[in-house]
């Protein structure tokens, strides 16, 4: 059905021409879902941009033919490729928050978009759009239709988008990251109902994706993408067997596993891992986090905590509802062990860690840090010990690092605020020296974060931790927003530094793989209350309680 | 929603007593109101008498609080230059300030909404170079000599439209308006188009800025993936997103536009409010600057009120939550 032969995309730039895709082939048939997977810079949503039309500016298309049937994608008048765009070729969009109008009705954006493209009234085009919705799973449709985008949950909004894609009946679909915005329980419906499309109503799906999971439970088809170039291609099933290019292999490897626990992760050379020889070497920044005592292991607990905020005031007379993120909440880290938390977004683990760090004011609980107690937000002093001793590491690198600064002041920040080194001179060795123990040239000292990819940025995230001497780490999903590979070498960090340094760690996760490969014991919250608590490996060999069952099953695996 | 407006009304109220603070100490404090009253012969008794009749000896927080009460029931006192009562002052000539004004706003919103679309469509097309270009100029160029210019090129020149003055009105009820005679409107247009062009650029910039972010997000892709119509796309989807943010700056501009349209009063010799401040600063007419003062702050206070309650009625998002 859809045949693309030699596509190349290629972008102008100041410094000559940037080509994102080159000679790539994909064919895909009614039915079919055709999986397109690859690192961030693989070209992959530029091949879907591509197809429908919309390469953002300056890209264009520099060589090859695309065919959608016996029509000619290449040679339509913007005017004719925009007729096509909907009715024939549609998409989705990776987040369902912002793909949908805000201001609009659902109603007026189906209804709108099925009269663009066909000559249909406006109750005709109701009723369609309500059976639609049944279809596609929204209960209650004919009310629920009135509703705006926000009123939805994130998965029902999905569904919203699924439904717009397909009111107008196109052959194909492009699905651009569907699920990556969704949690675990919600993905799976979304996948099961992107393949039950393709199944009943004959539409050929493109999926992108950066999730080696979501390949495996739902393409027919698979390529793998890396600099724009096509890897290897064919059936899923074969390829995730027997995998015969070596990047896919490497990929395949970096990928963590639910089945097993691993000790360390492959990963996929890359041309970062050719850096300057070192002149510096970590050994002193290793040297000096030894001399800080952080060989002796401290442990966390935390017991009955209680999280309330307020909500909304709706009226003058009414207390505002409030709304409780976690209920009564107790945590156990054991001194030099690694603690995974995990629950979907809402389930409060984000919310455990400010309360940790002193961020949000628990209303009810009590902890405590080694031997002596931890005091709340509130009565936690400026120079409370406890900052010190627990270190974050955000999830997002991207804004976890102030931009203005250069590396050397963000790192050198721990050393003079907590008056671990008043010499100038020797904070910038020791911030050098922490770069190399991190994996990074230490001429990164000068650099501003933005000259940096997520996974370097990351790293400097970790040693900015470090230089504070913790005891005690709580990572916040550290590699959410990292490629695989990527994913794989903080991994194998924050691994080694665990081992070395005795330290503790607090490790809170969505995905369950990566939990598994991290961690000894496991937590699992769901609407911030504990649903089961325990070792790790017995965890995920025998799971007790309904929910962890339900989780486990719904993980994508290989 | 009605806890919004009661909410936004009690913040009003305070702003409102904040300034009616202000115009008070400016109407207590800046120079004696007896000695601007009575002449060099009157006698330090009769000046004493005076100060006692008007209450001038009581204690400060009483006489904020008549003045404050007087002020609500519409007494604004009496002007030290003409003698007449300054409510009526005012309300003479604050027609004349809110039609201008209003026309003023309807220019800028006519000619900087559109422009702004077209500019963000086509970033890099010779007429919207052409049009930013000019609209710098126009904005760098302070109001008075742009007012000069006009009434040089179509008032002396072309000889088209009158220079000065306000005239052709008719009165409706207690209101004196210039819409509804030809000369009223060639009145209107010199000094509108003078009071406007401040406010078109920054409408036109800010509707740009807006618009060409709004066209980058995912919602608009995903309206050209679904073929949704150009029109459509630009009119519907992408301007309603625009004007959330536009509609507060325009609003506080129109406080402004009402606030400061003195220079352009001033030149054209606009009978508004805006001429009227600067008699009353001339003479040292203080009763009248204090309620002048409190006036634009009311207008300022509903504006803003105003914005609010468009917000509402634009964005959903803000609507108090129905069942989910």
């Amino acid at each position: 059905m859809l045949q693309v032969t030699n596509l190349t995309v290629k972008f102008p730039s100041r410094r000559g021409e940037f080509t994102a895709v080159e000679n790539v082939d994909i064919s895909v048939k009614p039915g079919e879902i055709h999986g397109l997977v690859g690192e961030s810079g693989a070209g992959k949503s530029t091949i879907g941009a591509a197809i429908i039309g919309l390469l953002q500016s300056p890209g264009y298309v520099a060589q090859g033919e695309m065919s959608l049937h016996d029509t000619n994608l290449r040679t339509l008048t913007p005017a004719q490729a925009h007729a096509v765009r909907g009715a024939r070729i549609s998409m989705i969009f990776q987040d369902p928050q912002t793909s949908l109008n805000p201001l609009m009705r659902i109603e007026d954006q189906l209804i709108e978009t099925m009269q663009a493209h066909e000559d249909i009234s406006d109750a005709d085009a109701r009723d369609r759009a309500v059976a639609l919705l049944s279809e596609i799973g929204i209960k209650n449709a004919a009310e629920r239709i009135k509703a705006y985008p926000h009123q939805f949950s994130g998965g029902m909004r999905q569904r919203v988008v699924i439904a717009l894609a397909l009111c107008t009946n196109p052959e194909l679909i492009i699905a651009d990251e569907p699920t990556t915005a969704l949690d675990v329980a919600v993905q799976s419906q979304v996948l099961d109902l992107i393949r039950a499309l393709a199944d009943e109503r004959g539409i050929g799906f493109i999926l992108i994706t950066h999730d080696i999971g979501v390949i495996a439970q739902i393409t027919d088809k698979v390529t793998v993408l890396r600099g724009g170039k096509v890897m290897e291609t064919g059936e899923t099933a074969k390829i995730l067997r027997e995998p015969e290019h070596p990047y896919t292999q490497a990929l395949l490897a970096a990928v963590p596993r639910l089945d097993k626990k691993i000790d360390r992760f492959l990963v996929p050379a890359t041309e970062a891992d050719v850096e300057a020889p070192q002149i510096i070497s970590g050994i002193d920044a290793e040297a000096w986090l030894l001399d800080g005592g952080v060989q002796d292991p401290i442990g966390l607990q935390a017991h009955d905590i209680t999280v309330k905020f307020a909500g909304e005031r709706t009226s003058l007379f009414r207390k505002p509802d409030s709304f409780t993120a976690l209920d009564s909440v107790s945590l156990d880290v054991r001194a030099g062990t690694v603690m995974g938390l995990v629950g979907e977004s809402g389930s409060g683990k984000s919310t455990m860690a400010k309360v940790l760090t002193g961020l949000v004011q628990p209303s009810a609980g009590t902890m405590t840090l080694g031997n002596d107690a931890l005091p709340d937000a509130k009565s936690r002093a400026r120079k409370d010990q406890s900052r010190r001793i627990i270190q974050m590491v955000f999830q997002d690198p991207y804004s976890s690092l102030n931009s203005r600064h250069r590396v050397g002041a963000l790192l050198a920040e721990p050393l003079w605020l907590y008056g671990l080194e008043n010499d100038a001179a020797k904070r910038r060795a020791l911030c050098e020296a922490m770069l190399s123990l991190v994996g990074l040239a230490p001429d990164a000292i000068d650099k501003y974060p933005h000259q940096f990819s997520g996974g370097q940025r990351q790293r400097i995230a970790v040693a900015r931790a470090l230089l504070a001497r913790p005891r005690f780490l709580i990572c916040d999903e550290p590699t959410s927003a990292l490629d695989v590979s990527i994913q794989a070498q903080v991994l194998n960090l924050l691994k080694d530094l665990q081992k070395t340094f005795g330290l503790t760690m607090l490790f809170i996760s969505h995905n369950l793989a990566v939990v598994r490969q991290m961690s000894d014991d496991i937590t699992v919250l769901q609407g911030g209350k504990v649903m089961e608590s325990g070792g790790s490996e017995p965890f995920f060999t025998n799971p007790q309680a309904d929910y962890s069952k339900n989780l486990l099953s719904l993980t994508p695996t290989l | 929603m009605v806890y919004l407006i009661f909410k936004r009304l009690v913040q009003s109220a305070f702003v409102m007593l904040a300034v009616a603070f202000l115009a008070f100490s400016l109407f207590r404090f800046v120079g004696d109101p007896v000695s601007q009253m009575t002449g060099v012969e009157t006698s330090t008794a009769d000046r004493e008498r005076l100060r006692d009749e008007l209450g001038l000896n009581d204690a400060f927080a009483v006489q904020f609080y008549r003045f404050s009460t007087d002020l609500l029931r519409g007494d604004f006192g009496y002007s030290y230059r003409t003698r007449e009562p300054v409510g009526e002052m005012i309300a003479k000539r604050l027609p004349a300030t809110l039609e201008l004004g209003t026309f003023a706003l309807i220019i800028s919103l006519m000619i900087g909404i559109p422009a702004g679309v077209y500019t963000a469509l086509r970033p890099n097309g010779v007429a919207s170079q052409a049009i930013l270009l000019t609209t710098l100029i126009g904005v760098s160029i302070p109001t008075f000599v742009i007012g000069i210019m006009l009434i040089f090129l179509f008032g002396v020149q072309l000889g088209w439209l009158p220079t000065f003055g306000r005239s052709g009105t008719v009165q409706v009820g207690g209101w004196t308006t210039s819409f509804l005679t030809i000369d009223g409107w060639r009145s209107l247009i010199l000094p509108a188009l003078t009071l406007g062009v401040y406010q078109l650029t920054l409408t036109m910039r800010l509707v740009r800025a807006q618009m060409m972010e709004v066209m980058k997000t995912d919602y608009i892709r995903f309206a050209m993936a679904r073929g949704i119509p150009t029109r459509s796309l630009h009119y519907k989807h992408a301007l309603a997103n625009t004007m959330v943010p536009v509609i507060t700056i325009i609003g506080l501009q129109f406080g402004g536009v009402i606030a400061f349209s003195i220079v352009t009063e001033s030149v054209f010799q606009w009978p508004g409010m805006g001429l009227l401040f600067l008699e009353s600063i001339r003479f040292v007419d203080i009763p009248v600057m204090g309620v002048y003062l409190v006036v634009i702050a009311f207008f300022f206070v509903l504006v803003n009120l105003i914005v609010d309650l468009l917000y509402v009625a634009i964005d959903p998002r803000l609507r108090v939550k129905e069942a989910a």
